[in-house]
């Protein structure tokens, strides 16, 4: 299970590192609002298991504090609407440490947050806000969407010297899937091919990957081969995956749940378009959620980001759209 | 009782630090350093008098108004300088300017361009201290801008909680950029706040180098003991506006005639001359005066930073 890969990769590198350490809002005695920390506490102590109080500015200031003077903290922030209140100590400080220091300082400082529609708990806590971090040189950013990915991508965060944005995704926390045993770090920048394809390639991640590779089975069972890819980081991204598959299908369809305007996938499109122009056969086309804050009514809720049906229809258009 | 050689240091680091930021608001003007920078004129008692009762593995967070900290500490001035020539041999290798040196080799964790952002960093110094089980005892400089800001109760708050090793030295020199305290404070007491977390706090004459030293020292052994943090208001006043372009001519002059006449480097000439000379003080003087031109050649002779350089340093950034 997702979490528990999560949980996995927390317990084993705090085993492997005494500099390793948990702080967050109910990450100790709770085990986290989502289940992630649960058993932490008990093996490890309150001094590396921090319940913090409703403090996320100054409790991650801490975090690139304790990051800065050679410790390595997993900061949660429970909800990635909430890490706007944060945004001074990720983007003016734990980002840019490095740089302003002329490269002498470091700060290998690990942000967990989780953001997504699905649950109900409307605009302020239905978020996907990855385009924020995604725009702030010095922060890396991984988006994982299966449970292997969701350990082997943590590791390797852990182990990353420079600060790691790790946002999860609400609705994957108790998904299913197989994760390795023992110890592996996945490497940051290199994407994966979740499922072949000859027609169009489909880029998506988190919670819409899942969501993509069903929509794949419903669109192979009427002749069309999708190729899935999921990058698994963001920043960095793996453009060279993603630009032969382009070229290779002629098609690019890019399937993102957070807001259209101003996202990744309009940065990761105008980038293939400009690697791939002569190879495509149509517009890239952009799944995204609408320009909305998440409604709570259900119906309304689902609308807002891309469905199933959704991502059926995105790829028939970019198939249909050119030769 | 202090040494005569204590207080010959105590008052070559604060005369240091005068001429250096008077130099450099000449070189400001000059058009030799740009942007902006916030001289500690009027300050220099309380960076040195906290330092000096530091030791090697201890922690220092500084403000936007960190030169003094970061000559009080033990910094090169030569690197400094550089820095703010923006030159390659600067601490920054002129990418960060004066509001960003950092000197992590004596414990400077850097000055900062974000009133207040510095006090969560230090609680983080002094945690990852308190996990390990060492310690090192972080004084974090901040001001009276910062108590205004939300991370500082907040982080006041979890040193408290957590009975870190820091000592918040809040230098109030009376003025959040241009607005006085009696504006923004109903109590210009800010260390009265720290009761409400239940922290150990008191105000001390930010002028006077042995009285910020002496309660400095009492603050590393609480901390040192396991019962930090405390909190230490210095009372003091800038003899000049809040950064190098701002006349300050919001400050009364008769108020800034009153501190003039408590001078740190005043007070500080008077607690050695209990020891020592006149002709003594002047050769400390002198010898200070000889270092910072000799740093600020160096600046002017060192080479600009290299295109080339930069452009494969920002490689990591490429994603």
């Amino acid at each position: 299970m997702f979490r528990e890969a999560l949980n996995e990769a927390l317990r084993e590198e705090m085993q492997r590192d005494p500099k390793v350490f948990c702080m967050g809002v109910g990450i100790g005695q709770r085990g986290g609002s989502y289940k992630v920390t649960v058993g932490l506490l008990d093996e490890f102590g309150p001094k590396r298991v921090i319940d913090a109080p409703i403090s996320e500015a100054s409790f991650t200031g801490a975090g690139v504090g304790a990051a800065i003077t050679g410790m390595r903290p997993v900061v949660e922030i429970l909800f990635v609407d909430f890490s706007v209140l944060v945004f001074d100590q990720i983007i003016n400080q734990a980002a840019k440490f490095r740089f302003m220091t002329g490269d002498r300082g470091r700060v290998p400082m690990v942000l967990r947050t989780q953001g997504g529609a699905g649950n109900g708990l409307a605009a302020q806590h239905s978020q996907s806000l990855e385009a924020l971090y995604y725009h702030i040189p010095g922060l890396k950013l991984a988006v994982p969407s299966t449970p292997c990915d969701a350990k082997g991508l943590l590791t390797a965060a852990i182990r990353d010297d420079d600060p790691v944005i790790f946002m999860e995704h609400k609705l994957l926390y108790m998904s299913e899937g197989p994760v390795p045993e023992g110890d592996y770090a996945i490497e940051f920048g290199k994407g994966k091919i979740r499922r072949q394809g000859t027609d169009v390639t489909l880029v998506a991640w988190s919670n819409m990957l899942p969501r993509s590779l069903a929509a794949a089975e419903k669109l192979a069972a009427e002749g069309i081969e999708v190729e899935v890819i999921d990058p698994r980081t963001l920043v960095p991204l793996d453009k060279e995956l993603i630009v032969e598959s382009s070229k290779k299908t002629e098609h690019l369809v890019i399937v993102q749940e957070a807001v259209r305007r101003g996202g990744v996938a309009s940065d990761i499109a105008s980038m293939a378009q400009h690697e791939a122009f002569g190879y495509l056969d149509a517009p890239v086309e952009i799944i995204a959620g609408k320009n909305t804050p998440i409604p709570f009514n259900l119906n309304l809720e689902q609308l807002c980001v891309p469905q199933e049906e959704d991502i059926v229809a995105g790829v028939k258009r970019t198939l249909g759209a050119g030769g | 009782m202090a040494s005569k050689e204590f207080l010959a240091d105590l008052y070559r680091q604060m005369y240091t630090i005068r001429v250096f930021e008077t130099r450099c608001i000449k070189l400001y003007r000059q058009g030799k350093i740009r942007g902006y920078f916030h001289p500690y004129l009027g300050e220099e008692a309380i960076a040195v008098g906290a330092c000096a009762a530091l030791r090697k593995q201890d922690f220092i967070v500084s403000t936007h108004r960190g030169h003094g900290h970061c000559i009080a500490r033990g910094a090169s001035i030569k690197r400094m300088i550089a820095e703010l020539l923006s030159k390659d041999s600067g601490y920054c290798k002129g990418r960060g300017g004066s509001m960003h040196i950092a000197d992590l080799d004596t414990g400077n964790l850097g000055a900062n361009g974000i009133v207040g952002a510095g006090v969560p960093i230090g609680v983080g110094a002094g945690l990852g201290s308190s996990i390990r089980g060492e310690d090192q005892v972080t004084v974090i400089f901040c001001s009276d801008g910062a108590a205004n800001n939300g991370v500082f109760p907040e982080a006041m708050n979890l040193a408290a909680i957590w009975n870190l090793p820091v000592i918040l030295m809040l230098e109030n020199n009376h003025y959040a950029v241009s607005t006085p305290i009696e504006q923004v404070a109903r109590n210009p007491d800010l260390y009265v706040r720290s009761a409400g977390y239940g922290i150990e706090a008191c105000k001390v004459d930010g002028n006077d180098v042995m009285a910020v030293y002496e309660k400095t020292k009492e603050g590393v052994e609480l901390c040192k003991s396991g019962k930090g943090p405390m909190v230490i208001e210095a009372k003091t006043y800038r003899h000049a506006g809040h950064h190098v372009n701002d006349p300050g001519a919001y400050m009364p002059e008769d108020k800034l005639k009153e501190w003039k006449a408590r001078d740190p480097l005043i007070i500080g000439r008077k607690h050695f001359l209990d020891h020592g000379t006149t002709d003594e003080i002047k050769a400390i003087e002198e010898a200070a005066d000889r270092e910072i031109e000799s740093a600020i050649k160096f600046a002017d002779e060192s080479p600009e930073p290299g295109v080339k350089e930069f452009l494969k340093a920002i490689e990591i950034y490429e994603g």
